[in-house]
């Protein structure tokens, strides 16, 4: 059975099925993500880290086709750098965000990838914003990826305005816990980023310390 | 739910709804939303009741083709009803899953339904039955169909608790069909609920405008 099955992920896509949130509380941001990359029904990576900064108060989280997502990131990244340079001061978080959503609607067609940007700037505290398809709007919170359907209704109830950092970081790893239980393209662990004015703290929650429900 | 339309625009095979049952300390809450859409572009249907009766303490849910659903709970309903007479007992909820899920497996290639069956017996009091479309039959505490599902299976997951009392479950049965409704184009109009309990049979009617209301809205 090996050898007849042994070669497909060489020639399937490598995508990144993947369950992704950021979510805005009152003076930050927190994102979350799982760690599965897939190739067909191979898992080629179970410990990426789908969350990815483009400055020091801002990161994006990838969901998509991986090459894709990966080297939008890259190219915001330095394309922040030099902006910051340019203004001799942090960029804002929706210049970011602008960015990356122009790169995404320019070559709409090409690429298939969905990043979610959120982060920390002096001028509007915590923002997301989401940039699918190539469109740009800023969002209380912002859920992605292929195990996102799955919990639209989890995140629907219980989001509420002016949480706490404990209790964002809480929200994010219950609705990943929660996606990872239900998709096949998302799993591993969980790592989750909280940007505030003070800095940016980046946690990994390991598979058998996520949350369980009532099922496991 | 959807008629079939001469191009059977048939959104894969769970189509158009959102159905749930339940299990609480002492009965079941079976419910679902009550839009008919043909190819999720016109609502033909705003108040269709996707809840059907098949005996005294039995009911069931229908997701899929409309067409294919009332045939079969129809045949369902005469199988129940003169199974009931020859025990001279009113039937076990098994009784009617295993009914559908005949129907469902020995047609399989011509059906697209899948049935959720919610009921109260004297054997094994409440319990709750998912026939999906091939034809096998699961009994779970809690259970979810239609297209409108899938954006609620985390809060299932999450907020389902065994042994719930009535009041507790008839609100998560209201809300996880509310946030269905609230994402799902094709799942949406009134909530039709039942609870069924060994002292008999309640319709809850939830109109739109008196669904919960989340943060979103």
């Amino acid at each position: 059975m090996l050898q007849e099955t042994g070669t497909e992920w060489l020639s399937q896509e490598v995508k990144t099925g993947t369950t992704i949130i950021a979510v805005e509380f009152d003076g930050g941001v927190v994102l979350g993500s799982d760690s599965r990359v897939s190739a067909g029904a191979s898992v080629v990576n179970r410990v990426m880290n789908k969350l990815s900064p483009l400055h020091d108060k801002i990161y994006c989280a990838l969901s998509g086709s991986a090459a894709d997502a990966q080297t939008i990131a890259e190219v915001v990244h330095y394309q922040l750098d030099v902006h910051s340079i340019e203004i001799d001061e942090d960029p804002q978080v929706r210049s970011a965000a602008t960015l990356v959503r122009n790169i995404s609607y320019k070559y709409k067609e090409e690429l298939s990838a969905h990043l979610i940007v959120a982060g920390w700037d002096r001028r509007d505290g915590g923002q997301v914003f989401a940039t699918l398809s190539g469109l740009l709007t800023r969002q209380p919170f912002a859920v992605g990826g292929s195990g996102s359907s799955y919990v639209y209704g989890f995140v629907d109830a219980e989001f509420r305005r002016g949480m706490s950092k404990e209790e964002c970081q809480q929200f994010v790893v219950n609705t990943l816990s929660l996606a990872i239980n239900r998709d096949g393209s998302s799993g591993g662990v969980a790592y989750i980023v909280s940007i505030d004015e003070h800095g940016t703290e980046e946690k990994v929650v390991l598979g058998n310390d996520l949350p369980t429900f009532f099922d496991q | 739910m959807e008629k079939r339309s001469v191009d059977s625009r048939v959104r894969g095979v769970s189509t158009g709804t959102t159905i749930l049952a339940a299990t609480f300390d002492g009965g079941v809450v079976i419910g679902s939303d009550s839009r008919a859409s043909i190819g999720g572009e016109y609502v033909s249907s705003k108040t269709i009741n996707k809840v059907v009766q098949v005996h005294d303490q039995i009911f069931c849910c229908m997701a899929g083709s409309l067409a294919d659903a009332q045939a079969v709970t129809k045949a369902a309903k005469f199988h129940l009803s003169f199974h009931s007479v020859q025990m001279e007992t009113p039937p076990l909820v098994i009784a009617a899953a295993s009914v559908l899920q005949e129907l469902c497996y020995n047609n399989k290639e011509e059906l697209q339904a899948g049935f959720i069956t919610a009921g109260w017996d004297r054997k094994k009091g409440p319990q709750v039955y998912v026939v999906p479309l091939g034809g096998m039959l699961v009994g779970q505490p809690v259970t979810i169909g239609g297209s409108g599902s899938t954006y609620i299976y985390g809060y299932v997951d999450a907020k389902y608790k065994p042994n719930m009392s009535r009041e507790e479950c008839l609100q998560f049965a209201t809300n996880a069909l509310a946030l269905a409704m609230g994402r799902d184009n094709v799942s949406g109009g009134v909530a039709h609920l039942v609870v069924i309990t060994e002292t008999g049979v309640e319709h809850v009617v939830v109109p739109g405008n008196k669904l919960p209301k989340f943060h979103n809205e």
